[in-house]
């Protein structure tokens, strides 16, 4: 099983893993340095503003890091389950698709810190930046489906040379993930492409701003699902095999990806629920269809503790939880996703909660959601990338995970628990009493119920601060691992329990699921849009910062 | 799809919990009038906002039996009027725009939280049991005044 990773394509993951943890680690900085002036620890040096930082922030994390890390490590898996290497025109694609990314990655970065696009990551028109910073965003999206194109086509090679044969696991969920990617990041592109960039160039007018936060949330939902999938590839296709078990069930793995790609995309309604101009009607629908993507994780958390429960009780576990001291609980490429995993829990109820339709006004826009998803994106699915760093790395550089850096990677999880723990603790308290999310340091005017959050943002900022030095500490294991002794290391991909059911083919008819995602999202959003063209009143452009 | 019977058990739990959620959430809303602020249809201009009824006269007006309206302008960065009193035991009717960008409207300690859109008029009503200082700020970035941007509701 041991193959060397193709030194060609290694290259290729490796600079986007590289990349992704250079977009982390100065992202990092800018959250660690919010925390600290939100708590009135620090005040920023006289050009710097706290929003310039927040727009960084949000955009290095929330889209730089994941989706390079994402299209990184999914090549890996490619290359790695599809024929041992990409098609040369796949990973001719692969290299356009980064060069495109970087290219908009950087002018986006530097419009950013020139003050012309303090409007954070989620536009908020009719704050209007300069027309780069969207042309920057576009070309990071136009990148990455040139990426998911490179997937599609070894994925659909490999379909026509193994015909009869049930594609990969790893395969098969890559190219879900890249799916609903590709149809989510319609609705941005729409928003950035027909109404901002012309309107940020001064061609029009006016934007229809209620149009333009639907389409950005027709995007903005299906993202994090698009940041969770991978994880859950690890979870339900890496994880088996670290532990030295089994796929529970590979056609229920493959149907709670079916499941996300229909239900993650016709709900961006809930992240409106407090906004006038779309109808108390369509907010409920997409409500239900929100709840209906709770369910393909209900059945991922059985899949995983089936597995677990499987291999402990296998290796000759007792009683009801004895399984559970039999997990490697001292190898970090186990310990760190299942840390993930765990956080995933509480995160998964909050998300519920803020889904709630009339009961998201008790949290919307405070630093509960925050809180959220910072347990969501910046520890469930951070840990398990982290995770997966600890042994893609070795693999695709023909090196060795050493004890030392395995070590160092237990106390990175627990450090990034310990940091998350004080600060999205807090966020999510601070946030019930009504603390604003997305505000620099202020007591408006000593009021008192404002002077009573200000201990929580003290120990956000501690968080923060303990989190930073756990990316010094992650740093530290990438530069080690990249120069760490030469030798075999696995990619660690799980097999089937014996006994399983054979997969069910209409799992790999593309053509019926893409049509009923179409269909839902049709359902969800044609009314209230045609709505929207309707009544809404366009607005003009302000620079307010 | 075989489906393994604990499987199954856990499943049906999950769904069943969603689905009261769910009904418990529609029944509130539809049912019992505690809808999210989704007023539809009340569009303004957004560039002639202190020249449009009611917002050119913001502030409040009794408009029943202990029952008021509230007029108000979001703009970067505060709300107009700057000010409210209002008896305790009063139920205030908002209505509220914004003169520029979208802006928030929540009131601490209470459910009322709503976003405020240029070219949309939101609404919301809220029944002030106790008496205090109300604060008032905008939860949704607004510009570098954001964090500026407040008001208070005295209840007395």
């Amino acid at each position: 099983m041991k193959q060397p990773f193709d030194r060609s394509d290694g290259k290729l993951v490796l600079a986007h893993i590289l990349f992704a943890f250079v977009a982390l680690l100065l992202g990092g900085v800018a959250g660690m340095l919010q925390g600290t002036v939100r708590s009135g620890m620090i005040t920023l040096p006289a050009n710097i503003g706290y929003y310039e930082l927040l727009t960084a922030h949000g955009v290095l994390m929330a889209l730089i890091f994941t989706t390079y890390f994402i299209i990184g490590f999914l090549y890996s898996g490619v290359s790695h389950t599809l024929g041992g290497k990409l098609l040369p025109s796949v990973r001719r694609l692969a290299w356009i698709g980064y060069a495109t990314m970087s290219a908009g990655t950087i002018i986006g970065v530097i419009v950013i810190l020139l003050g012309k696009a303090t409007v954070l990551y989620t536009f908020y028109a009719p704050m209007k930046a300069s027309p780069w910073f969207y042309i920057a965003l576009a070309l990071v999206v136009i990148g990455s489906w040139l990426s998911g194109f490179g997937i599609f086509r070894q994925y659909m090679t490999w379909r026509k040379t193994h015909k009869g044969k049930v594609s990969p696991l790893f395969a098969y969920m890559s190219v879900v993930t890249m799916l609903l990617w590709q149809i989510a990041t319609i609705g941005v592109a729409a928003e950035v492409v027909v109404q901002l960039i012309p309107w940020s160039f001064g061609w029009v007018d006016t934007v229809n701003v209620v149009l333009s936060r639907t389409l950005f949330w027709y995007f903005g939902h299906p993202l994090v699902y698009f940041w969770l999938l991978p994880a859950y590839i690890c979870w339900y296709v890496v994880i088996p095999k670290i532990i030295g078990g089994k796929i529970f069930s590979d056609s229920l793995a493959r149907m709670s990806f079916i499941l996300f790609l229909l239900f993650s995309i016709p709900v961006g309604f809930h992240h409106q629920l407090m906004e006038p101009g779309i109808s108390g009607f369509w907010k409920y629908t997409q409500v239900v269809l929100t709840f209906m993507v709770i369910i393909p994780s209900l059945m991922t958390a059985f899949s995983l503790f089936a597995t677990f429960e499987l291999y402990g009780r296998s290796k000759g576990a007792k009683g009801l939880f004895g399984w559970f001291r039999m997990l490697p609980w001292k190898d970090v490429r186990f310990f760190a996703p299942f840390m993930g995993m765990l956080v995933f829990i509480p995160a998964g109820a909050g998300g519920i909660i803020n889904a709630s339709n009339q009961m998201n006004a008790v949290v919307h826009n405070t630093l509960w959601v925050t809180g959220h998803f910072h347990l969501t994106v910046a520890t469930s699915v951070a840990l398990t990338f982290f995770g997966i760093t600890y042994w893609l790395i070795p693999h695709i550089t023909g090196r060795v995970l050493t004890a030392r850096m395995n070590k160092l990677g237990i106390v990175q999880t627990i450090c990034w628990c310990i940091g998350m723990f004080f600060m999205s603790g807090s966020m999510h308290t601070v946030g019930l009493m009504g603390d604003p999310r997305r505000t620099a340091y202020t007591t408006y005017d000593d009021h008192p119920d404002a002077i009573l959050w200000m201990p929580y943002h003290v120990a956000m900022a501690v968080g923060g601060i303990i989190l930073f030095i756990g990316l010094l500490i992650l740093a530290y294991i990438v530069i080690g691992l990249m120069r760490a002794p030469k030798g075999e290391s696995e990619y660690p991909i799980g097999e089937t329990a014996e006994g399983a059911e054979e997969t069910p083919r209409y799992l790999e008819r593309w053509g019926i699921w893409v049509g009923i995602a179409v269909v839902l999202i049709l359902f969800a959003y044609t009314i209230p849009v045609i709505d929207m063209f309707q009544t809404t009143v366009t607005s003009p452009g302000y620079v307010t910062w | 799809m075989h489906v393994h019977r604990l499987e199954k058990i856990w499943l049906s739990i999950g769904i069943s919990m969603l689905a009261i959620f769910l009904i418990v959430i529609a029944a509130t809303a539809f049912g019992m009038g505690m809808s999210p602020p989704s007023e539809h249809h009340h569009t303004i201009d957004p560039t002639q906002v202190t020249t449009t009824a009611p917002f050119d006269n913001p502030g409040l007006k009794q408009t029943g039996d202990n029952r008021y309206e509230a007029v108000m302008i979001a703009y970067a960065f505060g709300y107009e009027p700057t000010t409210l009193e209002v008896p305790v035991g009063a139920t205030i009717d908002f209505t509220v725009t914004s003169s520029d960008v979208v802006h928030g409207f929540q009131i601490v300690g209470t459910n009322v939280n709503m976003m405020i859109e240029p070219g949309e008029i939101s609404h919301m009503s809220y029944k002030f049991d106790k008496p205090g200082e109300y604060l008032v700020l905008c939860n949704e970035y607004c510009g570098t005044g954001h964090e500026y941007m407040k008001t208070t509701i005295v209840v007395k």
